[in-house]
């Protein structure tokens, strides 16, 4: 018998562990359940057939050279199937003036970007399906595609003629209106007279989230309940979305996300191979497979960022900002995806990040292209924000001549001043931000870089050293409902848990949360064990199918922690609730007098007591319970977050510039921040390290390039330059810890950190490796050639589409192509 | 159709496939070994590498019929009795995978990369990995798995202070 106050006999804590993962033993040994994996009887295969052109008419579509071929069960085309294949949502439609196209899984009369589905082949193995979507004869009538943003912006070609403007939605945020800061045109016009003005244009290049899994979808329609297995990141929405367009009750659906092989947001998204999966399955009543090429995955998943960004700041003569004003103008591609204009407005209360800004105003455009999609991506709206504020306070003190940190600092929120409300209107719960940045500069030898740059411009060595600084922030734990319904979301943003006690003292704890590859199943693991005092071990963790997981609102946004963690501390808490009059009747006390602490009900002042897993197993006999108490432990919880959580950080890299050549090579990377509360810090560092990288190859590598008729020509992994593991360094990192004052465990949510934070630490330290030759800016990606243009010629660099060579033979015609990189011969 | 026959993962196989069918259909398809993956159709990913006759290959380069009597060993053939071969163990423990879905294919060439050279500098692991792209961790705990299974000490600058922020 223990008592509760003897800290030395209760078991170790979980939560801070670095506990290897659950989820490794079956992974590293093969014995994943990825969607593709799964076989069952009777199983149909299906094919796409996609266009080939970014904006056409369909004239005529010839399927009957397809349905006669060997093993062929179906063909359909978008005409047949048009009052029945439901439709592809929009969740967050910015204003009620929104122009949103009608999204078709298949397309009817018109297509609107080169991959869009035409017609559907369905066989009995994936190889004959492939082979007869090559029959499939589709006549089309070219029209004109929008392409450039900036031209689609002004309406020269329009991407749906029958909208007549390629403007989807304008929003804004501004300081002045919602009370929240002065007015940002008057602050510029006063640092105009007698002060600073900077004024900016920054691209955000169009990048591809590339999740190691293609996507992949098996319908089974035997039995009473469709059953969808689907490689997706929204199990809980896909469901509900599904429902809701194809007029099927919720009730007949169980959506299954079984090993998901990451996602990066590219996998929150309901998509049309989904929904025409499903409808391949109605029709054929057997169970349907559908999985997409890499090909198919980068030319027809949805893509992210691509933005122009428009900023001017306004600043004292000492340094310190009066103003900034952004304008937007922001690609979403030929159809509004589920989050769609959410994705830049997420951005518009993180330009200001960690800064006291008197004023502020936010303005973002919305314009559709006749290109891939666009919608979430790692850190959605906040890396693009991120990027384009750290790059020009770097302007901003070379402007005045002064150390980039040193000027940051001077405008920063000071640790003493939380909570504080940002002229943006977030309120701050926590952070500190000269205690990251100055564990950073030591970590970094910030002092001794500094130095040797200087050597290095003294002696003019042919490789400079250049020192990039981002001090980020972002918002994280989306969402509060309320906010969510101020913005017009279509759902909330809560989380739910549920934790069952098993009779054998085992413990099911089910998440509405949807992991695909961070590592829930262990965390959520520790959190409970603490909370309910079980080994770690006794835990299951449940996720990823609506029967199970019943209610959810699955896993993006670095949510999943801070809002679906808090949902298992209240759950948990409710089972202790629960347990208590239970164990008060065990051991013949009154209920009042029973604490819990470390998994054991125990009579105040006494060592007399039962652990939880005892009062489970007396709840599951139920041969003597009190009166009125039903034999049951288990309990939900549904948690919906008062505030979002704020992480941040000061990351810090070097990186070396060879003035002859371009070639930039990175040489140290220092990453400090500050997520609040750590659960595992070995999952932690992970998504640190993998974050940085997805934040680095944007600014060094990775470009979705279209040709100038709308073909996606980096459509392949030989042209999408996903970095390997010879291109990136080892990583130096740490933490700060302000815990977030919102959720009981003070955690603040780590996935996308790294890929906000990194991006502009490394551009500006490719900028100040040659700012003495007269380079301010180097378009993104920083390849050898636009380097070395810039320092040439003192430009960005130029873009990258005139270099794109065209990458296929138009004398093939690509009619009715299926996926070209593979042709016909699989 | 052509006859083929086979070792895979220490069973004797034999099939008819069609001669277009690569080694990686052949095995995830015919024979179930749905722990080798496919990530992409241009040989880039790495995610569908095994070892034939003890060298390793992306089997999505590969067609069954040259694998026609060979040895073929897949992630789910390298462990012997149920347990973990050390590699596995290296990645579990130094936290060198995510979701999970390159690691076969990133095991199976470590276990080639060591039998070459049992003592690899963090440069020759980098450039014996730059066939196997990841996109979850960075590669940097990839590394650290790699040198742990050489029984290399693996680097201090990043190790995680347990406890931190409890």
């Amino acid at each position: 018998m223990t008592t509760t106050d003897d800290p030395s006999l209760a078991p170790a804590k979980e939560v801070g562990r670095d506990r290897r993962r659950k989820e490794d033993e079956r992974l590293i040994t093969g014995r994943t359940r990825w969607t593709d994996n799964i076989v069952l009887p009777g199983m149909l295969h299906m094919a796409m057939v996609r266009s080939p052109f970014a904006h056409a008419t369909i004239t005529s579509i010839d399927t009957a050279a397809a349905k006669a071929a060997p093993n062929v069960v179906d063909v359909f085309t978008g005409r047949e199937v048009a009052d029945v294949q439901g439709v592809i949502a929009n969740a967050w439609p910015l204003s009620e003036e929104q122009k949103t196209p009608d999204h078709l899984p298949m397309a009817v009369e018109r297509v609107a970007f080169a991959g869009e589905i035409v017609a559907v082949v369905v066989a009995r193995s994936a190889a004959e399906a492939r082979d007869a979507a090559e029959l499939v004869d589709v006549e089309y009538d070219e029209l004109p595609p929008a392409l450039d943003l900036k031209e689609a912006a002004a309406d020269q070609v329009l991407a749906h003629p029958d909208l007549g403007t390629n403007i989807s939605s304008v929003w804004t945020l501004d300081s002045a209106e919602g009370g929240t800061g002065g007015n940002v045109d008057e602050a510029i016009e006063t640092a105009r007279a007698d002060g600073i003005v900077i004024e900016r244009e920054y691209r955000q290049q169009r990048l591809i989230p590339a999740f190691m899994e293609p996507r992949s979808t098996v319908v089974d329609p035997t039995g009473e309940q469709y059953v969808v297995w689907s490689s997706t990141q929204i199990p809980h929405i896909a469901r509900f979305l599904l429902a809701a367009t194809t007029g099927t009750p919720e009730s007949k659906i169980r959506y299954i996300a079984p090993d998901v092989g990451g996602g990066f947001g590219g996998k929150l998204q309901t998509t049309p191979e989904e929904w025409l999966t499903f409808l391949a399955a109605k029709r054929t009543r057997k169970p349907v497979k559908y999985t997409e090429t890499r090909s198919e995955s980068l030319m027809s998943g949805h893509h992210g960022r691509d933005q122009w960004q428009r900023l001017t700041l306004a600043a004292t003569k000492e340094g310190r900002v009066t103003g900034l004003k952004v304008d937007l103008l922001a690609d979403l591609g030929a159809y509004v995806g589920v989050v769609g204009g959410g994705v830049p407005v997420l951005g518009a209360w993180m330009f200001n990040a960690i800064y006291k800004f008197d004023s502020y105003r936010f303005t973002t455009t919305q314009v559709l292209t006749n290109k891939t999609w666009v919608d979430a991506y790692r850190g959605a709206g906040r890396p693009e924000a991120t990027y384009a504020i750290e790059r020009i306070m770097n302007e901003l003190a070379a402007e005045l001549g002064e150390d980039p940190l040193e000027v940051r600092a001077r405008n920063w929120i000071q640790p003493e001043e939380f909570p504080f409300t940002t002229v943006a209107g977030m309120t701050y719960d926590s952070g500190n931000y000269p205690a990251a940045t100055e564990r950073a500069k030591e970590m970094f030898g910030y002092d001794e870089l500094r130095a040797e740059q200087q050597r290095r411009r003294e002696s003019g060595d042919p490789v400079q050293l250049g020192i990039g600084i981002s001090t980020f922030t972002e918002m994280c734990g989306l969402a509060p409902s309320r906010v969510l319904g101020q913005l017009n979301y279509g759902a909330g943003g809560w989380e739910h848990a549920e934790i069952r006690m098993l009779p054998t003292g085992k413990v099911e704890v089910i998440t509405g949360t949807s992991p695909h590859g961070q590592g829930h199943e262990t965390a959520w693991s520790q959190i409970v064990a603490d909370r309910l005092g079980v080994p770690f071990e006794d835990i299951e963790v449940l996720h990823g199918d609506t029967q199970t997981s019943v209610r959810g609102l699955d896993t993006y946004g670095s949510r999943s922690l801070v809002v679906g963690g808090e949902a298992l501390v209240q759950a948990a808490d409710k089972v202790v609730e629960r347990a208590k009059p239970i164990a008060a009747h065990m051991l013949e006390a009154a209920p009042d007098d029973i604490e819990f602490s470390g998994g054991r009900l125990q009579v105040r002042g006494t060592d007399k007591g039962v652990t939880i897993q005892e009062v489970a197993t007396a709840a599951w006999a139920a041969h003597d319970l009190p009166e009125g108490v039903e034999p049951n432990l288990d309990a939900t919880a549904t948690y919906d977050p008062v505030n979002f959580s704020f992480p941040h950080g000061t990351h810090l890299c070097a990186m070396e510039v060879d003035t002859e050549t371009g070639q930039v090579t990175m040489r140290k990377y220092v990453a400090v921040d500050d997520i609040g509360n750590i659960v595992n810090p070995l999952i932690v560092e992970g998504q640190v390290h993998g974050g940085l990288v997805q934040g680095i190859a944007q600014a060094l590598w990775e470009e979705a390039v279209h040709d100038d008729s709308g073909t996606l020509v980096s459509g392949s992994f030989v042209d999408y330059l996903l970095p390997t593991a010879a291109d990136t360094i080892s990583f130096e990192t740490d933490h700060t810890t302000s815990p977030a004052t919102s959720n009981t465990l003070g955690t603040k949510g780590v996935g996308e950190a790294g890929t906000i934070a990194s991006t502009p630490a490394v551009v500006n330290a490719v900028v100040d490796a040659v700012r003495h030759l007269g380079v301010t800016d180097i378009q993104m990606p920083c390849t050898p050639e636009r380097v070395w243009r810039a320092i040439n010629s003192s430009g960005p660099g130029g873009e990258t589409p005139g270099a794109a060579a065209p990458h296929f033979d138009e004398s093939t015609g690509m009619s009715g192509t299926v996926d070209r990189t593979t042709g016909g011969a699989e | 159709m052509t006859r083929i026959s086979l070792t895979v993962d220490g069973q004797q196989v034999a099939d008819d496939v069609e001669p277009r069918t690569l080694l990686v259909h052949y095995l995830r398809e015919r024979l179930g070994k749905t722990g080798t993956v496919v990530g992409c159709d241009t040989s880039n990913c790495g995610a569908c590498t095994v070892h034939l006759d003890g060298t390793s290959v992306k089997s999505c380069n590969v067609l069954a019929v040259q694998a026609d009597g060979c040895e073929v060993t897949t992630i789910e053939g390298v462990a012997a009795d149920g347990g973990l071969h050390p590699v596995q163990e290296a990645f579990r423990e130094c936290h060198g995978l995510q979701c999970g879905y390159c690691t076969p294919g990133m095991i199976m060439q470590t276990i080639d990369l060591l039998a070459e050279n049992p003592d690899p500098s963090e440069e020759a692991i980098r450039s014996g990995l730059e066939g196997n792209l990841c996109r979850c961790t960075g590669y940097h705990n990839i590394v650290k798995a790699v040198q742990h299974a050489a029984g290399q000490a693996a680097p201090t600058s990043s190790q995680p202070a347990e406890g931190v922020g409890a």
